[in-house]
């Protein structure tokens, strides 16, 4: 028995240590957030922050995450949307959206340690494959979110915009929401 | 080339399948006949598009598949324009599997008309399509048709609707139905009476519908035009999105699969090294059924994913290569320059006198040009969920062809189509790929064996990189002729590929037949005024199952054409602009994209040192788009590399239903064409792919995207495409500025530097 700390929680799975994380978190504990894309860490789309770094859950085997602190796309906003993913959703950025699980893992991990990244900071940084093409936006969101960072240290407020508020209804019935 | 013929092809499957058409009344597409939409307590519904709920929420049915191009927004908006509800009362749902939500315009898409001729016959064409059309209720996302498709029944069955919650009302106020307002989901008078949609929706939908309800006035909207917030866009932020490989069923089992590595190959033995007493497995069996293109193979059903892989790889399966083990590319090629040498092909156009043509050409260029297969490569690998129990199927599937998997998957389980249930989920990534059924043959074909407990197929990358469907390899040869002033007086395109037309239709059963719209598009449709213009398609049978691949045959065509287009400019010693510019004197739209394209690039003024500019204009699926390319050539691992820097997009798609999917297609496009432009290259050795993954298959990413500025002609033009169009133009851009870099023109893709 497996004793993991996912998204704060600790779970007990049933799986050999050696199964990559990538497997237990979708199998196992149903969190379909994390995509299985390529299975050889080349595209991204599993990526998951264990202790705050981004690593591809793919190639990561379970039991070596044991003690450590693992956070998937569903542990980014489970009160209140993270900066990036609101910053995320002003700028309109998934397409088909299967990639941006991981692409959203990867803007945590950077701005956790770079806040105010430059756009070299983020080619470096950002290196999953989005097949939709969505990157340019990534960009924008990215300074977008890190802008609005400094602007909430500087004076914090609470800025979710109308259209924000209007999508996120709209989030609940939409295919694959809650309804 | 007879238009009969073409018809036929053009109708695809069309005409093979429907029978006794023409005895059957006159369809529409307002009222589903077998149908109804999924109703939560308290809904009703008032034609087969939308439902209304006592709180006055209004579920939209969409037919098509949402696979990041905006459906699930866009074709609401159109509903809720002519509806007057709020827009955030607005809930989508799946549409079940009727006629009604058959995919029509994608058809008469497929008709081989010239633009500028589009005359009585096309007329004729598209009305005989348009009813075969109507009744066949092909469900089927693709040719970026589904705004096109949607433009009049959404509209008609939200003006319609709305016609009757005002009847409903008026009936309640005791006043003229005229002198009622709708605002925002009430319906209102002006004595101050009024009652909210979700009030009136059961008394409404006792009035018989009106199925020509008077629309809306462009100027009159409110909502189409609008860049409103996606639908589909906060659950992909929060990882609750469902794609097909989130499925999750009680009691769901997982299977992986190795196929035959050559295509038509087979499995001769194998042994199962001890797969069966792996932890969590509960069935290897051979995947037999060849339906649908299907490959052959053994699969593993276990209880995770995970373990059905790692008990599949420890198979030792002896394979048999099959008819076409000795097949490899450099063959492939060959075959198609025989055919070229051989001068075997199809006319796709013939204007004019070539032969006079050419020979008082000043100057007269030749050119040969090829590109290679191309994989789709969805990020979502392929797969499927099925569960066989009582007579009954039903199947979960990111699916662009929802009527299509429903027959598919009973002809493979021998049930009828009333036994089968079809949930379409969201794709991660589609581009053609999940246009086809091959993954419902097998997961059905596995679920027959687990005893009624759902199972759910995913092929590996591996897998799935090795049994695409791929854009076909195709070679062409081009001439030209410029006068002394440097016009053009004569350009001949003769290309030579596989049919994807043919290559599908045989996959499902049918005898392909007649030449194939797709193979000449792009080439034979130019809005260039040639005075004298031939084209002609020779079709090499490919061996290589092809599939229908983002812009399908403009996405090599206007490679060709526009790449050669720039070595005749150069020839004539023009600007390829102005060059253009000068063969588009008819054709105003056109050349008011190229305008807006190069204006917005600053094509006047030099670009910045070791930048040059590439200019390409391509006509696709109803759009028109013009892109100038700025390209470096920067050091990379294997040497000299192009660098795109940025990417000016112009495009006239007609009536704009919202600006900001529109500029999001255009990018998507760009960095897809840009990806096999650069990078794309799927090779065939021993009658199997060679490419395995994405670090054989490489993509554009982060730091080689070019920033994407799209800007948008007005127009009033019915709806044009957008999913597609952005992709054509980019290749030959890129392909056009590493000329100027260089000096040398571009003949093959990807683009390598010697």
């Amino acid at each position: 028995m497996l004793k993991l700390d996912i998204n704060g929680a600790t779970r007990s799975v049933d799986a050999a240590p050696d199964t990559p994380l990538l497997w237990v978190l979708r199998d196992h504990l149903n969190l379909t957030g994390t995509k299985y894309g390529c299975g050889v860490a080349a595209c991204g789309a599993c990526m998951v922050e264990v202790d705050g770094a981004a690593v591809m859950s793919c190639i990561t085997a379970a039991g070596s995450v044991a003690g450590k602190k693992v956070r998937t796309v569903e542990g980014l906003g489970a009160d209140q949307l993270s900066a990036l993913q609101q910053a995320w959703i002003r700028h309109q950025v998934p397409q088909c959206g299967y990639c941006q699980s991981g692409m959203l893992i990867a803007a945590t991990a950077l701005l956790a340690k770079n806040p105010a990244p430059t756009d070299a900071d983020i080619d470096g940084a950002i290196t999953n494959i989005c097949r939709c093409g969505t990157y340019q936006r990534i960009r924008a969101a990215i300074k977008d979110a890190a802008g609005a960072g400094k602007a909430a240290a500087a004076a914090p407020q609470a800025v979710p915009a109308l259209a924000l508020t209007r999508t996120l209804e709209a989030a609940k019935a939409a295919p694959g929401g809650a309804k | 080339m007879k238009r009969r013929t073409f018809l036929l092809t053009g109708a695809g499957i069309a005409g093979t399948l429907v029978v006794g058409w023409a005895v059957r009344p006159p369809a529409t597409r307002l009222v589903a006949e077998a149908a109804s939409l999924p109703l939560e307590r308290g809904d009703v519904q008032l034609n087969g598009w939308l439902t209304i709920s006592p709180e006055g929420l209004v579920t939209v049915a969409v037919p098509r598949a949402e696979m990041g191009q905006g459906v699930l927004t866009a074709l609401p908006m159109l509903l809720a324009e002519e509806l007057g509800c709020d827009w955030a009362a607005v809930r989508t749902a799946a549409a079940p599997i009727d006629r009604i939500y058959g995919n029509v315009e994608m058809l008469v898409d497929g008709l081989p008309f010239h633009p500028d001729e589009k005359g009585r016959a096309h007329a004729a064409g598209a009305w005989v399509v348009r009813k075969i059309g109507r009744e066949l209720g092909l469900m089927v996302t693709g040719g970026s048709s589904s705004v096109k498709d949607a433009w009049g029944p959404l509209r008609i069955a939200g003006a319609s609707a709305r016609e009757m919650l005002v009847a409903a009302a008026a009936a309640r106020f005791r006043v003229d139905p005229s002198t009622c307002r709708v605002e925002r989901g009430w319906v209102r008078h002006a004595s101050g009476l009024q009652a909210s949609f979700g009030e009136l929706a059961a008394a409404a939908a006792q009035i018989e519908p009106n199925r020509f309800p008077v629309l809306k006035s462009a100027e009159a909207f409110t909502i189409i035009g609008k860049s409103l917030p996606r639908t589909d866009v906060p659950a992909k932020v929060t990882g609750a999105a469902r794609f097909g490989t989130d499925v999750r069923l009680p009691d769901m089992l997982h299977a992986a699969i190795r196929m035959a590595p050559a295509f038509g190959g087979d499995w001769i033995k194998f042994a199962a090294n001890g797969a069966e007493g792996m932890p969590g497995v509960k069935a290897v069996l051979p995947v037999s059924s060849r339906a649908a293109g299907a490959a052959r193979g053994i699969a593993v059903v276990a209880t995770t994913w995970w373990q059905a892989k790692r008990a599949v790889d420890a198979l030792d399966i002896t394979w048999d290569a099959g008819p076409h083990g000795g097949m490899e590319s450099a063959i492939i090629a060959t075959r198609m320059r025989e055919a070229l040498d051989a001068r075997r092909g199809a006319a796709y156009r013939a204007k004019g006198a070539m032969a006079a043509a050419f020979a008082r050409a000043n100057r007269i260029v030749e050119a040969e040009y090829a590109v290679p297969f191309l994989a789709h490569a969805t990020m979502e690998p392929q797969n499927c969920t099925a569960r066989v129990a009582d007579g009954k199927v039903e199947v979960w599937v990111p699916t662009q062809a929802p009527s299509l998997v429903r027959w598919i998957a009973a002809r493979t389980a021998g049930v009828t189509g009333h036994d089968v249930t079809v949930h379409p989920t969201l794709l991660g990534g589609g581009f053609g790929r999940r246009a086809e059924l091959d993954l419902v043959v097998q997961a059905v074909e596995i679920a027959r064996s687990t005893g009624g407990r759902p199972v759910q197929l995913v092929w590996s990358r591996e897998e799935d990189m090795a049994h695409d469907m791929y854009r076909p390899a195709a070679i062409a040869r081009l001439r030209g002729g410029v006068d002394s002033d440097g016009r053009v007086v004569a350009w001949e395109h003769f290309g030579a590929s596989g049919s994807v037309m043919h290559s599908m239709v045989e996959r499902i059963g049918f005898a392909p037949m007649g030449p194939d719209k797709t193979n000449a598009e792009g080439a034979a449709d130019v809005p260039y005024e040639f005075a004298n213009h031939k084209v002609e398609h020779a079709l090499v049978k490919s061996a290589v199952p092809l599939g229908f691949w983002r812009s399908v045959g403009h996405s090599q065509n206007a490679y060709f054409t526009e790449a050669f287009m720039d070595e005749l400019a150069a020839a004539a010693g023009k600007d390829p602009y102005q060059f253009r510019r000068a063969l588009l004197a008819g054709h105003p739209r056109h050349l008011a994209v190229l305008d807006l394209a190069a204006a917005r690039a600053g094509w006047d003024k030099p670009p910045a040192a070791g930048i040059a500019r590439g200019i390409a204009l391509a006509e696709s699926f109803g759009s028109i788009v013009a892109q100038v390319a700025e390209v470096s050539l920067v050091k990379g691992e294997k040497g000299m590399a192009p660098r795109v820097h940025r990417v000016v997009c112009a495009i006239d798609c007609g009536q704009v239903i919202h600006p900001d999917i529109v500029a999001a297609q255009m990018e998507s496009g760009v960095i897809f064409g840009l990806s096999a432009a650069l990078f794309g290259e799927i090779t065939v050795k021993g009658g199997a792919v060679e490419q395995r993954n994405f670090p054989d298959y490489p993509m554009v990413r982060m730091a080689g995207a070019p920033v994407v500025e799209t800007h948008i002609v007005p127009s009033k033009a019915p709806p044009g495409g957008v999913g597609e169009p952005g992709t054509p133009p980019i290749a030959p851009a890129v392909a056009n500025a590493v000329f100027k870099l260089t000096g040398k023109p571009v003949r093959s893709l990807p683009i390598r530097l010697a």
